[in-house]
């Protein structure tokens, strides 16, 4: 595959940010080039929701291998706070640096003090590391499933997104040049507060229709045969319309074809799908219920198959 | 330096007249109730220099990803995108369109947006002052068989003596532990940063350890109430509680159910309480009707759970166990809720009768998946219920 890298600048219409998207394997629909386009140029942090699966976190890859910017990644959790998300103190070096103090005889304290809580014993976290980038190139920060940090740290980053800048008490304000490219993802276990996301452009991610599933499918992997990739997908997207618990998302469907693929398949059977249906759903009670009468229901209903 | 390389089509600046629409949209935008920004309305324009506005969709993607934040505003934009560039310049139309998205929008219905004006009376508020605080003496006997009478027997003097003690519990949940810390003097866990600042002063020799200890939060709490047939003598007595739970405590979502399941939440979080029980029983189709429990909660499990049990949620069911509905069904969402939450506590009106067994099947399925089965019939069995989730 031949490695396209372009600019912020050199994205001058939602055409480039489309074809350029494509080039790097992922399959968009226009609104979401639209919004991804419009964030770059407005130089705003996009905001996706969407269930899991469908793509959110992907984004944030394509887009630091496209502009080729380092990838800064921030899982969220629960109880994730300042120390582990912006920055934390050298604990160990600094008490080394104050035995070395020691043993050189000369500790003035305010001195000690100034050099103890300088650069040099800051440990730099995600988000400034986003912010704080060395090398002149605004990295793009992915804060990915926002939803499962909590309410405490969403207050944190609405400061942050704003001006894009960190105070460190012993240091002063940090302030990125140029503002990272910030994707945020959420899977919407919990409501996100409406001032940050109206810090952000949204948009909500669904899952794909049965063509555009269709071209994520034979992009990422093109080894599959045409009638199972089409089988595949189609079966999936029958399998959304029914009751399930969790609906299986794209990474399920690539994860399965991928499967059946390893398994030298050439078209889906009941056997087939029986023994291989856990890479698509993952819940017993889902597996149960397509396992049998739906299954074969839909397999009847299935493009191709004799 | 390539600043006019990124201008399109559009070259200029957006012109007066599309800045007036945009204006327009954005209030038309509000008036259905999605709440606009004047940094969202820049955005909006600003947006205008890099989307070729000769295409309309793209005009109407980039405005969708502008102005809306929430996934339920995005078919109400959809067709107020469309009904507001179809009648530009024809101003009487745009009104009468607006109107009618507004009515649609106040039709009860998933959207969560603006339900307030139908429901509101101005014809017969109720008096202002919510309750008469001149508060009958009560004896204590008076106050102590109030407290073991059951709520199906009230009339309505008691009902409201018993309002005005419900308001009187005192709720504490048993705390969680997070993952967050506080600062503390004496604490498990030690403070570095602090430590190493504060021991400066020493010249950096570690005299005093600072702590720190994890941060206690209240646990999230979910109640789904049985309104059907069968509860309908209890159901007015609950909601009050239910409303004294919501009111009182953050981090409440109330849900009622007897054939369908509705959430009542918002309805509840109003300040005066006959205002929210007024509210509340509006937007609730299906009072006294036939139970499904397992339907019921399956809705819950499939289209709540996931948003609302995080953190270590409490769960109650509030219910007599009458179930019309499908028993195996009820068994299987009953032990996935179980599984999904840190407590389900089941409260039984019933159970306050000295006779009662479980032979309900509803309650004969459910028990084997439940925390606690509880009356609920009295005011005493409620300060039972507060005393149990009090303890850790």
């Amino acid at each position: 595959m031949e490695k396209l890298v372009k600019t912020v600048m050199g994205m001058q219409s939602i055409d480039d940010v489309q074809q350029a998207l494509a080039a790097q394997n992922y399959v968009c629909e226009r609104s979401l080039a639209t919004a991804i386009f419009l964030a770059l140029k407005l130089q705003r942090p996009l905001f996706l929701e969407g269930e899991a699966g469908v793509g959110k976190t992907e984004i944030a890859k394509v887009l630091s291998s496209l502009l080729d910017r380092p990838l800064i990644r921030l899982q969220c959790y629960e109880g994730l706070d300042v120390n582990t998300a912006v920055y934390e103190w050298n604990y160990t070096q600094q008490m080394l640096q104050i035995r070395l103090l020691e043993a050189a005889g000369h500790v003035n304290v305010d001195q000690a003090r100034h050099e103890l809580f300088s650069p040099d014993f800051l440990l730099k976290r995600p988000l400034l590391r986003a912010i704080d980038y060395a090398d002149g190139k605004p990295p793009v920060l992915l804060i990915d499933e926002l939803d499962r940090a909590d309410e405490e740290f969403e207050a944190f980053l609405l400061e942050v997104l704003s001006d894009f800048q960190v105070t460190i008490p012993e240091l002063g304000t940090i302030k990125a040049p140029v503002p990272p490219v910030v994707i945020i993802t959420s899977n919407r276990t919990r409501e996100i507060h409406d001032a940050l996301k109206r810090r952000c452009l949204y948009h909500w991610i669904d899952y794909p229709d049965f063509d555009k599933e269709y071209g994520i499918v034979l992009a990422k992997v093109p080894q599959a045969p045409a009638t199972l990739a089409r089988q595949v997908v189609a079966f999936v997207q029958e399998l959304r319309r029914e009751e399930l618990y969790k609906l299986p998302g794209v990474a399920e469907t690539l994860d399965w074809i991928t499967a059946l693929v390893a398994l030298d398949q050439e078209a889906l059977t009941e056997q087939v799908v029986n023994d291989t249906l856990g890479t698509l759903l993952k819940y017993r009670d889902d597996i149960q219920h397509t396992q049998g009468a739906a299954m074969r229901q839909i397999l009847q209903r299935l493009p191709g198959l004799v | 330096m390539v600043q006019n390389g990124m201008l399109q089509a559009n070259d200029a600046t957006p012109t007066g007249q599309l800045l007036r629409n945009c204006v327009l949209f954005g209030r038309m935008l509000r008036a259905i109730g999605i709440e606009i920004t004047p940094t969202q309305m820049v955005d909006l324009v600003d947006s205008l220099r890099y989307v070729n506005i000769g295409n309309r969709q793209d005009f109407k993607n980039s405005a969708r990803t502008v102005l809306i934040s929430k996934r339920e505003h995005l078919p109400l934009f959809d067709q107020a995108f469309d009904l507001f560039w179809q009648a530009r310049g024809q101003n009487t139309l745009l009104e009468m369109d607006l109107g009618q998205l507004l009515q649609q929008q106040q039709e009860p219905q998933k959207m969560e947006v603006y339900r307030r004006s139908p429901l509101d009376d101005p014809g017969k508020q109720p008096p202002p002052e919510e309750e008469p605080e001149e508060e009958r003496v009560m004896t204590y006997s008076d106050q102590e068989i109030l407290r073991q009478k059951d709520f199906a027997r009230l009339d309505a003097e008691e009902m409201a003596a018993v309002r005005r003690m419900m308001l009187k519990t005192q709720w504490q949940l048993e705390p969680r532990r997070t993952r967050r810390t506080v600062r503390t003097a004496q604490g498990e866990l030690i403070d570095l940063r602090r430590t190493i600042r504060q021991n400066l002063r020493h010249g950096g020799e570690l005299l005093r350890l600072a702590h720190k200890e994890r941060k206690l939060k209240r646990r999230p709490v979910v109640l789904l109430c049985d309104i059907s047939g069968s509860m309908e003598r209890y159901s007015r007595v609950l909601l009050q509680f239910i409303y004294v739970v919501t009111s009182r405590l953050d981090r409440v979502e109330s849900f009622v159910f007897s054939t369908r399941l509705t959430r009542i939440t918002r309805q509840l979080r109003r300040r005066n309480i006959d205002d929210a029980l007024r509210e509340a029983s509006a937007v609730v189709h299906d009072w006294a009707g036939g139970t499904r429990i397992g339907e019921a909660i399956k809705i819950f499990n499939y289209e709540w759970a996931r948003r609302v049990l995080n953190q270590g949620a409490i769960v109650m069911i509030i219910s007599d166990g009458w179930d019309r509905g499908d028993i195996a069904l009820l068994e299987r969402e009953m032990d996935r809720l179980h599984r999904s939450c840190h407590r389900l506590i089941w409260l039984n009106p019933l159970l306050g009768a000295a006779d009662y067994q479980p032979l309900v099947r509803g309650i004969k399925a459910a028990l084997p998946h439940i925390d606690n089965f509880l009356p609920v019939h009295n005011l005493a069995s409620l300060e039972q219920l507060a005393d149990l989730l009090a303890e850790q």
